[in-house]
């Protein structure tokens, strides 16, 4: 068996390994030496990771599992120190000696840190690995000032990052304009914009030449004498190949590890690939073009000599929220180039593309990136445009048949999924194989258009083009509710209505679901909706609710559960403290916490014990783990606050006590506060109410989560009792009309506020709509109390049944 | 190595309900069994192959998949192997029915 030796664990590298297993005639041995301690993993995503979308576990491409399946020798936290190209062998720092036929060299790039005065002391750190990821996220737990070196894409990045972990960022940057390279001046300035919205400082212009500090950084000094605080500095101006191993034993080295078209390096069976190559003057660090790198090579060490590596016209865009750009190619006009241009600033669009004789050279897009994927093809292949007008080169909305020949022209091996480097050819096998008909489905088959979605519309055009005349697209375009059905929520509902279907199963079977029992996304939304159609007479199918609902605890990571019992309005008494602390210390409860909503959470409850814990307190379930009213927050209010103007705690206690248990599309918070001072945060509420002189405002659709929106006003009304009222109708307005697992702003977003306040000003409607809401709250009975009192439900749902071998 | 197989009764088959996970611990392995809708009943290791962990006994169960309660990964209860486009396998145990009992092969 030939032996196939990389030095470096990382994107590339990797991915060249898998493109060699998929092709490779004969098997190799295979050993991978790499320097991080971990598995290959997605570096792309460290920003996320910094801006706290996603853990480590999540971004890891490869686990370990995958080498021991393809017989992979992988050595991590271990480095090569030697080749020995004569005897051709690897010697690492612990003295390992492996003999190759064959060596790949993907030992990637590290950041380039500026050679001033100061660089080492403590709180100084590039951005490229998940140590650097995780020194930031430590040090914002500690420190508030944050200074970032570099205004191009990943400081630009690693600053959103360090915004998110709570520290105030200043962006060094030595040109006059962000990410000079990718965008031109008027992207760049309205780039600048939105970032200072967001929080960010920019110094502009600034040429950093000293850190200071004593152990630990405490600023920064610039050429013109400035100096600026930092707790933490972060360097991001560039990468750095790591040619150390390879320049020391004679293989030739520029700015990178320089290789031919072939990945060849000029010593004979040795190779190089990804950011520590350097390709015709070109060291690229972008992560597509590393991809078709690495096919190149695979082809070459299987011996199948196919298309050279050519190199790669590379496209970026910036992943930070609320920012949406995209550049590739040229960004500057010169003598022989022609721009099509369309500002429109009011609403913060920008595009420009050159061109070229005929031919689109570089794109800069900012604010509406929608058409990058046609654009960046147009671009690589080298389309001829002049047949196009401007506007049809500038509209995603050309002709289904244009995109459809575009999509035809395509090879099968080209990449349409950058991210997840999904190629035109296996989403068509996908399509034809497995009988996928929608977008949703098409991505979840293949990965394509999981990660940033910019290639949807082409996986679209992909699908379209593939189904040919079975292509319906007015099924494609709609939301099905999921993968085993081409019926949307509103089609379901429907149906359900009309045919008078009455459970879970019967509505997957009637109306012919693919997959006989449904699935995670359409079975809790059916059971949604038969509760929310059928009222009272419905009986839950409980086995349908996802795990949380079903158990009546939220599951931890750990397997254990938490119990967090009702506590009205937020409102307890010492009687009830005492009770829970004495639950808590019995039960040897890991951690006791006061949760975001104004109440006690016991965490790390095992499930047998539940049933026990709930019998003990004898509190009614806070429903913390449900689509359902989570809390009502109050203040204080007129009962003992000097400031307020209304009695908050009791209409918080009255709203939480009439809605609670009541099934919704998704969960709802509520806030009341007594005066316009908001201390409940009624403002980021599903529903917030503020008590005025002479009356309450009702706000609506407000959310402090993910998508932080505050409320809006819905109306102000002048007793308690019409509180309760408009509260009924609206609440039971959204669960009839919003779709499963959509959240009141964004429900309000999509019908329109005006909408709403239009259905709720009709008196006759508003009562339709609270006697629908009174006949649904009939049916729920406490939760907690039901599984004590039944030794079914005990059995099946919280019983753990231990047994010995050999008693 | 010699292997020994012990079958161990762990249930009478009519007290176990279709569509649910039921957890059990035999010495120190965690397994969960699931009866399916066709009557069938399947046992696998009480662990996700996630790289995360976490429990397969609570999770949603529909024909011969149970979706992992906290990751959503889709995983044959047949064979114990992870649906694309998540990668893995869980390891299963043979189940044998005699009268009413339920016997896990270990």
């Amino acid at each position: 068996m030939k032996k196939l030796v990389m030095i470096g664990n990382g994107m590339a590298g990797v991915r060249t390994m898998e493109e060699i297993l998929k092709v490779a005639t004969e098997p190799f041995k295979m050993t991978i030496f790499g320097q991080e301690p971990y598995p290959n993993y997605n570096r792309i995503k460290l920003s996320n990771i910094l801006q706290g979308d996603t853990n480590f576990e999540d971004i890891i491409i490869n686990p370990l599992d995958w080498y021991k399946e393809n017989n992979i020798q992988l050595f991590t936290g271990e480095t090569i120190v030697n080749i020995n190209v004569e005897e051709q062998r690897v010697v690492s720092n612990l003295g390992r000696e492996v003999e190759y036929d064959e060596l790949i060299i993907a030992t990637g790039s590290k950041s380039f840190i500026l050679p001033i005065a100061g660089a080492d002391k403590i709180g100084v750190t590039g951005f490229r690995d998940i140590n650097d990821c995780e020194m930031m996220i430590k040090s914002a737990q500690q420190y508030k000032k944050a200074v970032v070196i570099g205004g191009g894409l990943l400081g630009l990045e690693a600053a959103r990052g360090l915004l998110n972990l709570g520290m105030k960022v200043d962006v060094v940057h030595l040109m006059p304009h962000l990410m000079e390279r990718q965008l031109d001046p008027v992207a760049s300035s309205l780039l600048k914009a939105e970032l200072e919205a967001q929080g960010m400082n920019f110094l502009m212009e600034k040429e950093t030449v000293e850190i200071l500090g004593d152990e630990r950084v405490t600023g920064l000094r610039f050429k013109d004498g400035s100096q600026v605080e930092a707790d933490l500095v972060v360097m991001a101006i560039g990468i750095k190949s790591n040619v150390k191993v390879a320049r020391n034993n004679g293989i030739y080295v520029n700015r990178g590890i320089v290789v031919n078209d072939f990945m060849e390096t000029s010593v004979p069976h040795i190779y190089a690939v990804g950011e520590c190559a350097e390709h015709r003057e070109i060291v690229y660090g972008l992560v597509a073009p590393l991809y078709e790198q690495g096919k190149v090579l695979a082809n070459r060490i299987c011996g199948n000599l196919g298309e050279p590596y050519q190199g790669s016209v590379t496209g970026t865009q910036l992943k930070v929220a609320g920012v949406d750009l995209f550049s590739a190619g040229e960004i500057f006009e010169d003598g022989t180039t022609k721009s099509i241009m369309v500002y429109n600033e009011y609403d913060g669009v920008y595009k420009k593309i050159l061109t070229r004789n005929n031919m689109i050279v570089g794109v800069v897009l900012y604010g509406d990136t929608k058409d990058s994927t046609k654009l960046f093809r147009m671009l690589t292949k080298k389309e001829d445009i002049s047949g196009m007008t401007s506007i049809s080169v500038l509209q995603s909305e050309c002709s289904a048949e244009g995109s459809n020949d575009d999509v035809a022209s395509m090879a099968n091996d080209e990449l349409v999924c950058g991210c997840n480097g999904v190629t035109k050819g296996a989403i068509v096998e996908a399509i034809k194989t497995q009988g996928l008909t929608t977008l949703d489905q098409v991505s979840h088959c293949t990965n394509a258009g999981r990660s940033c979605g910019r290639c949807k519309p082409m996986v679209s055009s992909i699908l379209t083009h593939t189904l040919g005349d079975q292509f319906d697209e007015a099924a494609a375009q709609k939301t099905s509710l999921c993968g085993c059905t081409t019926l949307s929520r509103d089609e379901v509902v429907a149906e359900i209505k009309q045919k008078g279907l009455t459970s879970v199963k019967e509505v997957m079977n009637v109306l012919e679901w693919n997959n006989e029992e449904g699935c995670t996304k359409c079975r809790p939304a059916i059971n949604y909706y038969l509760g929310m159609i059928h009222m009272d007479e419905y009986k839950d199918d409980r086995d349908s609710r996802l795990v949380n609902e079903k158990m009546h605890a939220n599951i931890q990571k750990d397997g254990t559960y938490s119990v967090v019992p009702r506590m009205y309005g937020g409102v307890t008494t010492a009687a009830d403290l005492k009770k829970i602390a004495e639950i808590a210390e019995k039960y040897e409860v890991p951690l006791v916490k006061l949760t975001g909503g104004q109440r006690i959470g016991l965490f790390g409850v095992k499930k047998e014990d539940l049933p026990a814990m709930w019998e003990e307190l004898d509190m009614p379930s806070g429903y913390a783990y449900g689509k359902t009213l989570r809390t009502v927050k109050t203040c204080v209010g007129a009962q003992f606050c000097r400031y307020g103007t209304q009695d908050s705690m009791a209409l918080g206690i009255e709203l939480e006590k009439k809605f609670e248990r009541l099934d919704t599309p998704h969960k709802v918070k509520m806030g009341v506060s007594a005066c316009p001072r908001n201390c409940s945060e009624a403002g980021i509420k599903d529903i917030g109410f503020v008590g005025i002189d002479g009356g309450w405002e009702i706000y609506v659709a407000g959310n402090g989560g993910v998508d932080l929106r505050a409320g809006d006003l819905l109306c102000t009304v002048k007793t308690q009792a019409e509180v309760m009222e408009m509260t009924g109708a609206y609440l039971q307005y959204y669960r009839e009309t919003a779709n499963y697992l959509e959240r009141t702003s964004k429900w309000v977003e999509r019908v329109g506020l005006d909408h709403v306040r239009e259905v709720l000003a009709n008196e006759d409607t508003r009562k339709g709509l609270n006697e629908r809401m009174d006949k649904t709250l009939k049916k729920y009975i406490e939760p907690w109390n039901e599984a004590i009192q039944s030794e079914e439900i005990q059995d099946k749902y919280y019983a753990k049944h231990t047994i010995k071998v050999g008693e | 190595m010699l292997q020994t197989l012990t079958r161990i009764p762990v249930a009478n088959y009519s007290n176990i309900r279709v569509r649910s996970g039921y957890s059990l611990k035999i010495d120190d392995t965690e397994i969960a069994l699931f009866k399916l809708t066709s009557g069938e009943v399947y046992a696998v290791e009480n662990r996700s192959p996630h790289p995360k962990g976490g429990v397969l006994s609570e999770g949603l169960v529909s024909g011969e998949y149970v979706y992992c309660p906290l990751y959503d990964w889709k995983i044959s209860l047949k064979d114990g192997k992870v649906q694309a486009p998540d990668e893995g396998q869980v390891r299963t145990f043979k189940v044998e029915l005699e009268e009413d009992i339920v016997f896990i092969i270990r």
